[in-house]
């Protein structure tokens, strides 16, 4: 098997990162290895860890997508090569200026880059409260089906809350 | 209300109750929130931090669920007021540095604190003693709710709350849970637990002490995975994996009181006599020593103590409690001192 760093050597180090059961699986020959050595320590800081998720990125290299690092947001002014030396973005923009890099680093992190949680409440709009009970409502059934019988009535607890405000207002 | 009234009362998530609380400390759920249209706080100008702290004081002020609460500009403080807050929980060491233009909002018993301007606008946090994630959750999201009427944060439908580190994106949410794992730590049995972990999309780590090393057998367990996953989701995670670890804690003490109950024991009473004779004595000794005599009053071999007193002491023995409920700066020596007469006073009654 050919390194997945140079594409030359014969890999003879194998990596294996595993993220909610996600596997996934880096090889490399001795050499790449050890550029990468200090990375590889086990307890590496936050910055590290995402600037070698980044560093990792193979298509960081074409004339593109460099051109694509040096791409300003619009809001900030901050470049993904400022990203990349801090680990912090500029503001929510962000986000969507660098959306393509963003998510490829989002799904290295958490393993997906779609958030299906909770969102924020908007005030006045009832439309809002409607689309958290819907949301709720649809936890709910997920916990009935598998039988977390405790949740599921700390769940419909807030559901009754939920309604009692709307009907209340 | 006042920083010193928080030396005469006891913090909620400190009272040893709630449940599993002989071996679950405490439980730490926050939420990390940023406001819509402006800069995170590490990108922006001081103009605009001055702006977004006032916006958030503001927001802040008009919160039922937060009435009452103290509201702290951090330059008001001096550091050791600052070290203090980060030995109670209610902020993180990088809130005590460049305090300029940040904020700590601290709400009754301490079980809510809202840190301003950190690394996020918003960090809404709630501390629980014992295990309970989701009352935790339960204080958070209505907190949250609360607050989103009168702040529009950064969100977006596909990434959900974005956050100025891509490791809270999405839920912003980080649970975390104080355990002490005494019977686990003497059975070599971490490590098992160190790789069962990393493969769940949790993290942990000692809570005192560096890195690898954990004294005093407190762990620190919360999840990594922060996007992609509704919060119950995450959060039912996390508490599945902990009543495991916990049951498992469970079977090993009572193998330890049956197998081993001589040894057990002798390390018990020993450590028991150390803290109560002391007259010089470190705080990395001191959390040591306390773990011991933790797991005694858990198995039932300490009678005339309870957990809520070892927590106390947990508290008030490290460097800034010390100082404050002394008044005066002490250097190091001072401080083992003070420490030494305290804990022969808490737990002798002289």
């Amino acid at each position: 098997m050919k390194c997945d760093v140079c594409h030359i050597r014969e890999a003879t180090v194998h990596l294996t990162e595993v993220i909610n059961d996600k596997v996934t699986k880096l090889h490399l020959c001795a050499q790449c290895a050890k550029a990468k050595g200090d990375e590889m320590q086990s307890h590496f800081g936050l910055t590290d860890l995402i600037a070698s998720l980044m560093d990792f990125e193979p298509a960081a290299v074409g004339r593109e997508e460099l051109k694509d690092k040096c791409f300003k947001c619009p809001v900030c002014g901050m470049t993904y090569n400022d990203f990349q030396k801090t680990g912090k973005l500029g503001c929510g923009e962000c986000y969507d200026a660098f959306k393509k890099d963003l998510s490829v680093l989002l799904r290295k992190i958490h393993g997906s880059d779609r958030h299906i949680g909770k969102m924020p409440f908007r005030g006045e709009k009832a439309v809002k409260d409607q689309e958290t009970l819907s949301r709720l409502k649809a936890e709910l059934d997920r916990l009935v089906q598998t039988e977390a019988f405790e949740k599921a009535a700390v769940m419909r607890d807030r559901i009754k809350e939920i309604e009692n405000k709307i009907t209340g207002e | 209300m006042k920083l010193d009234d928080f030396l005469q009362g006891k913090s909620e998530w400190l009272k040893g109750e709630g449940p599993k609380s002989s071996i679950v400390m405490s439980t730490r759920v926050r939420v990390a929130r940023n406001l819509n249209g402006r800069l995170f706080f590490n990108w922006a100008d001081d103009k605009q931090r001055e702006g977004t702290l006032e916006a958030m004081l503001s927001a802040l002020k008009k919160s039922e669920l937060l009435k009452g609460a103290l509201c702290i500009r951090m330059e008001d403080t001096n550091m050791l007021d600052r070290e203090f807050l980060v030995e109670r929980h209610l902020m993180s060491k990088e809130h005590t540095l460049d305090v300029k233009y940040k904020g700590l909002v601290i709400g009754d018993k301490e079980i809510v604190s809202i840190i301003l301007n950190e690394e996020d606008h918003m960090r809404l946090q709630v501390l629980q003693s014992g295990f309970n994630i989701m009352e935790a959750w339960r204080i958070v999201d209505d907190i949250d709710m609360e607050l989103g009427r009168y702040l529009t944060f950064a969100y977006s439908s596909k990434f959900g709350y974005l956050t100025a580190c891509p490791t809270n994106t999405g839920t912003g949410l980080r649970a975390s849970v104080m355990l002490h794992l005494p019977a686990l730590q003497i059975t070599e049995q971490m490590e098992n637990v160190y790789e069962a972990i990393s493969k769940l999309g949790l993290t942990i780590r000692g809570f005192y002490g560096e890195g690898t090393e954990a004294f005093g057998n407190f762990f620190q367990i919360s999840n990594q995975v922060a996007l992609g996953h509704s919060e119950m989701d995450i959060l039912d995670n996390l508490e599945r994996v902990i009543n495991k670890i916990i049951i498992r804690e469970e079977d090993t003490r009572t193998y330890l009181a049956k197998h081993k109950k001589q040894e057990i024991t002798d390390n018990i009473f020993r450590s028991y006599g150390t803290l109560k004779s002391a007259r010089i004595i470190t705080s990395r000794e001191t959390i040591k020593l306390l773990s011991s005599v933790r797991l005694g009053v858990d198995m039932g071999l300490i009678k005339d103590l309870d957990t809520g007193t070892l927590n106390e002491l947990l508290l008030l023995m490290q460097a800034a409690h010390l100082q404050k409920t002394s008044n005066m700066k002490l250097n190091a020596q001072e401080r083992d001192i003070k420490r030494a007469n305290l804990v022969r006073e808490k737990l002798t009654g002289g």
